[in-house]
């Protein structure tokens, strides 16, 4: 029998709050975190989902503000509510039995185009020594494992928007393999920038509804518009079941299994039929030895585009035929926007906690459901049901589909 | 700009870019020993004294610099030389 991974902590910073269970109130509120920006006046989309409740300096000192880009706070921040939650002290562990493998789409945009900027207006003299490892997509993952002197594996894992479960499913067979008994895992992003709104708004990719910030981000509805950008991180901590028990550490879930493909198609739209999502799905149940039946939500990559959304639907209508009208879906970007590389870490914080309490968070702004998706999205409000395991989508540009299964703590 | 203008300037700066306690910072404080500046801190400060004092530090001298007496020397020198042209 190999091991098995549980879940025992996590931390949030998203454009809902930065405490786990505020964010998930406001959820069960049907909440939205999106607003309009006036520092965006100039652009076609100028409603985003920022984290403004994060204040870097109640977490970081100056020193640290200066040297690590908005992503790596996030992470860094997170990453601690997470390590606090599980209770583990790393100074008891194996440093080399301890892993940080996080997710980013992007890295540090914000700091290219300043630096960028200090390069045209001053010169070449004036670029910060402090751009390259502001900006690389690992100074989250290397910067956790500064923080928690861990000396197993640490990477960065940059599939786009798949980033987060690409990672956390790397974490998963960290420790079902043996090599690590515990990783800090998940993803963040800090994309919200100029060349991260103009860049995703030039492929018209955003939603534009900017009269309407709060009703921009509206998945599986027919007057959806496009995506809206999102920053925030979500960290947890994946730890091996046997060691977990053996040092007391509640169990918040357990990870069950991951599925990963690649479209192969085209690098940003995605497969008409959802084949290749489809197939992560299934590739996720089998990894799990279990079967669509035995799976009561699903947490969609559902971000709010024409095609990503009828593609999704398309691929969970044809697995789960049989299962399609008792199963629950909904997606969770409606109320806080598109987290790029850290939207599957939040998500499947969320996810977690669905199974927790046994209620599916909702689509919100799902007015009119698209005729062409079928599912039951859990439309504007909450809905209390038993639930007992969950799948959390996340699919990206590139053809990335990345898939993880999770269970109850309670199971155990 | 006298030497005492200039060495409140600096130790300003050095506070503020190092998150330090202002008053424990002399002209013999060793910026990488004793206030935990790494290379990469020692090298953005010297393009914020650049900026702040509006000069060109070159760079033998800036891979000599250890103390903060030395930044304060370095920078009147800087300072003259503008002068003298």
């Amino acid at each position: 029998m190999s091991r098995r991974v549980v879940v025992t902590g996590y931390g949030l910073i998203t454009p809902l709050g930065c405490q786990v269970e505020t964010v998930w109130q406001r959820m069960l509120r049907s909440e939205s975190g999106i607003k309009r920006y006036e520092q965006f006046s100039d652009f076609r989309s100028q409603i985003v989902g920022m984290c403004d409740e994060f204040v870097p300096r109640d977490h970081f000192d100056v020193k640290d503000i200066r040297r690590l880009d908005r992503f790596t706070l996030f992470a860094l921040a997170a990453a601690r509510d997470a390590v606090a939650m599980s209770g583990i002290d790393f100074s008891r562990e194996n440093p080399f039995r301890c892993a940080s493998i996080i997710g980013c789409g992007v890295g540090g945009l914000g700091e290219i185009e300043v630096q960028e900027d200090r390069y045209r207006t001053l010169s070449a003299s004036k670029i910060s020594p402090y751009t390259i490892p502001k900006i690389m997509l690992n100074a989250a993952a290397g910067n956790v494992a500064i923080a928690y002197q861990i000396h197993g594996p640490a990477r960065g894992v940059a599939t786009a928007c798949a980033s987060a479960n690409d990672a956390m499913a790397d974490a998963f067979r960290t420790i079902r393999c043996e090599e690590c008994d515990v990783v800090i895992t998940g993803g963040t992003e800090s994309a919200v920038t100029n060349l991260g709104l103009g860049g995703f708004s030039a492929m018209r990719a955003l939603s534009e509804r900017n009269d309407d910030p709060e009703g921009a981000s509206r998945p599986f509805d027919k007057d959806r518009d496009g995506f809206v950008l999102g920053e925030g991180a979500g960290i947890l901590v994946f730890e091996d079941y046997e060691h977990a028990k053996k040092r007391g550490a509640a169990i918040l879930g357990e990870v069950l299994g991951c599925g990963i493909t690649t479209d192969a198609s085209h690098i940003t739209k995605p497969d008409n039929e959802g084949i290749f999502a489809a197939a992560a799905m299934e590739s996720t149940l089998r990894n799990s030895r279990l079967g669509t039946g035995d799976i009561d939500y699903i947490n969609l990559h559902g971000t709010s585009t024409i095609l990503g959304d009828i593609a999704e639907s398309a691929a969970i209508e044809r697995l789960f035929s049989a299962e399609v009208k008792t199963l629950s879906t909904s997606s969770t970007k409606s109320m806080i926007g598109h987290l790029l590389g850290g939207s599957g870490g939040v998500e499947l914080i969320v996810t977690l906690l669905a199974l927790r309490d046994n209620v599916v968070p909702p689509t919100i702004n799902l007015v009119n459901q698209d005729p062409e998706c079928h599912l039951d999205f859990t439309p504007l409000q909450p809905k209390e049901k038993p639930l007992r395991r969950a799948i959390s989508n996340s699919f990206g540009f590139g053809g990335h589909n990345a898939c993880i299964l999770v269970g109850k703590g309670t199971d155990l | 700009m006298d030497r005492n203008e200039i060495q409140t300037k600096v130790i300003d700066i050095i506070a503020e870019q190092l998150g330090a306690d202002r008053s424990k910072i002399t002209e013999s404080t060793d910026i990488a020993n004793d206030l935990g500046a790494d290379s990469l801190d020692i090298a953005e400060m010297i393009i914020v004294f650049e900026e702040n004092f509006d000069i060109d530090i070159v760079e033998e001298d800036a891979q000599n610099i250890s103390t903060v007496g030395q930044v304060v020397d370095n920078i009147q020198k800087s300072l003259n030389k503008g002068g003298a042209e």
